[in-house]
């Protein structure tokens, strides 16, 4: 499904004093297929955004279609767009309520496919536990409150996967994880990408992990989009980022070292890209002595 | 969906009110619970609502915002009015419109009803100036100064207070996470607006667990950080904002007192809530 935003507005609260435009204009069009990162401080309206995608916030100003949606149609049929649009929130594991495993995961399939026969439903389930690299018949049965950190969010992605929605959003997936489970999560939604959901959509404050991972990405700043492109197209404009108070990734914060002494790498800002173009000069500049 | 809980919702203003001592407003609030009980005409009413437009005036709130808390008990208040209508007993001499069984319809239960009705209207309307103007903070500061005294047969005022603005603290906190969790169902398919009673409290389910979880998450955190901090009750602790008693709060004083006797003169003067009806028949 493609996405097409043209004019977004939205303020919180009209008519009081914390009024609040999260949204002052946005225009994006994010295509089928892509892994696509949103880039923001917070209160810079990337949230606000990606809840207009499923209708968690309703349009007020603007256009907005989501495939063949077009969310400014009052008789848009909300309820089964958000089938189609998967959304993750930060720290998904809060949203957990059943008291098992399977229950809990369902409880998007019965919501969305009603009428939906019993094996049929378990097996979906099972085969969205497993995707998300959990041992069904292990934690079927168990209480969702018993599991660790990592496992209640991974049960809480499968509950989001399970309906099998085109596209997948996830708000700060990897926020309060450990470096191996941040690493694990992301090679996750890699395997989600392209064969569960056409489309991925991750909001971060990781810029590491936007230029590893995503096709392409949005800056957010103050409800307006201040950059879009490749990873590699905005993270060569490390200082605008800077400037805006936004982070860079490593490989951009020693790119512009270098580039400081003298050296200029052309690279994508994946760190396997960025080891090979350094390793390419230094082979040059053997050669060259040799 | 939660948007219209003005309950413990401070409306950030300077005004007159605003500035006003907690504590006289609490005494004030109380005072004029028992002038709206105590006016039984319609001039001692008038003089109960003109003194609650002044607060408000006063106070710099948009009067929709204060009609706002209103919203949230109008159900009660359409209720009990109905209620009182048909079954409140007006004695013998009654002007009987209609009669059925035990419902009966009269002027003087309409008069009732009127009574009634305004009577929880003024009480809501007066009880959220007060929590529109006073922040949480100042309010259970100035109960607890208001209890002092009975500390001395051993109450623990402290306590009490400190467990009311905990509680008033975390209204707002529990409303966003409410807020965040039937966000995040509303994504996987839960319908909350369609459904009859049952089915709506139902659906209430996978929202009303995860809010249990993350409250006694919360006060878990808040205890260890507490006990980090060195809490250990009122003995010892100074405070950091003292409740100062002003000019306002006199003149607050002398408005209230010149409310308290008018609806007493008015009540002694002109007659009960009835006498009205001496004009139609």
């Amino acid at each position: 499904m493609r996405i097409v935003a043209k004019g977004l507005t939205y303020t919180y609260d009209p008519k009081s004093p914390f009024a609040a435009q999260a949204l002052k204009g946005v225009d994006l069009t994010i295509e089928e297929g892509e892994f696509f990162g949103i880039i923001g401080h917070t209160g810079s309206g990337k949230s606000t955004f990606v809840q207009h995608l499923n209708a968690l916030i309703r349009l007020t100003g603007g256009a907005l279609k989501v495939g063949d949606y077009d969310l400014s149609d009052k008789k848009c049929r909300f309820i089964e767009l958000r089938g189609k649009v998967g959304m993750v929130f930060q720290y998904p594991e809060y949203q957990l309520f059943a008291e098992t495993v399977e229950k809990d995961v369902a409880f998007g399939l019965k919501n969305f496919r009603k009428g939906m026969r019993e094996e049929e439903i378990s097996a979906a389930v099972q085969e969205a536990l497993e995707t998300v690299g959990l041992n069904y018949a292990a934690v079927k049965d168990a209480s969702p409150f018993e599991l660790s950190g990592g496992q209640k969010r991974r049960v809480a992605i499968a509950g989001v996967i399970v309906t099998r929605p085109e596209v997948l959003i996830l708000d700060e997936p990897a926020a309060g994880l450990d470096p191996l489970g941040k690493q694990e999560l992301m090679q996750l939604l890699h395997s989600i990408h392209g064969s569960w959901c056409k489309t991925v959509i991750i909001v971060s404050h990781d810029m590491d992990e936007i230029a590893e991972n995503c096709t392409r990405a949005a800056v957010f700043s103050e409800g307006r989009i201040a950059m879009e492109g490749t990873p590699a197209e905005i993270f060569r404009r490390a200082d605008e980022l800077l400037a805006l108070g936004l982070d860079v990734p490593t490989t951009a914060k020693c790119a512009m070292l270098l580039r400081g002494r003298g050296i200029d790498i052309d690279t994508d800002f994946t760190c396997e890209d960025f080891a090979e173009k350094v390793l390419a000069l230094w082979r040059a500049k053997e050669g060259g002595d040799a | 969906m939660l948007n219209d809980v003005t309950f413990g919702q401070y409306y950030p203003a300077k005004s007159f009110v605003h500035n006003m001592d907690a504590r006289a407003k609490i005494v004030f609030v109380i005072a004029y619970i028992v002038a709206i009980f105590l006016a039984d005409n319609f001039y001692a009413m008038a003089a109960v609502v003109l003194f609650l437009a002044l607060a408000v005036l006063f106070s710099r709130v948009p009067f929709g915002r204060v009609l706002r808390s209103v919203k949230m008990i109008l159900f009660v208040i359409v209720f009990t009015a109905v209620l009182n209508l048909f079954f409140s007993s007006v004695g013998e001499d009654a002007h009987v419109i209609w009669e059925w069984g035990i419902l009966s319809l009269s002027w003087e239960s309409i008069v009732n009803m009127i009574f009634l009705a305004l009577r929880l209207f003024l009480l809501v309307m007066g009880t959220a100036v007060l929590t529109l103007t006073t922040t949480p903070v100042e309010l259970t500061d100035g109960i607890e100064s208001l209890l002092t005294p009975l500390k001395w047969v051993r109450f623990p005022v402290h306590e009490l207070a400190l467990i009311m603005s905990i509680a008033l603290r975390f209204i707002p906190t529990l409303v966003d996470e409410t807020n965040r969790i039937i966000s995040a169902q509303k994504a996987r398919g839960a319908d909350f607006e369609t459904g009859g009673l049952i089915r709506r409290a139902k659906a209430m389910i996978p929202v009303l667990i995860p809010l249990l979880v993350s409250a006694f998450r919360r006060a878990e955190e808040l205890g260890d950080a507490m006990d980090a901090r060195c809490y250990s009750g009122s003995k010892g602790r100074t405070k950091y904002k003292k409740l100062v008693f002003t000019w306002r709060d006199l003149v607050g004083l002398f408005v209230l007192a010149a409310l308290i006797t008018g609806v007493a003169l008015l009540n002694h003067y002109l007659g009960g809530k009835f006498d009205i009806l001496a004009y139609f028949f």
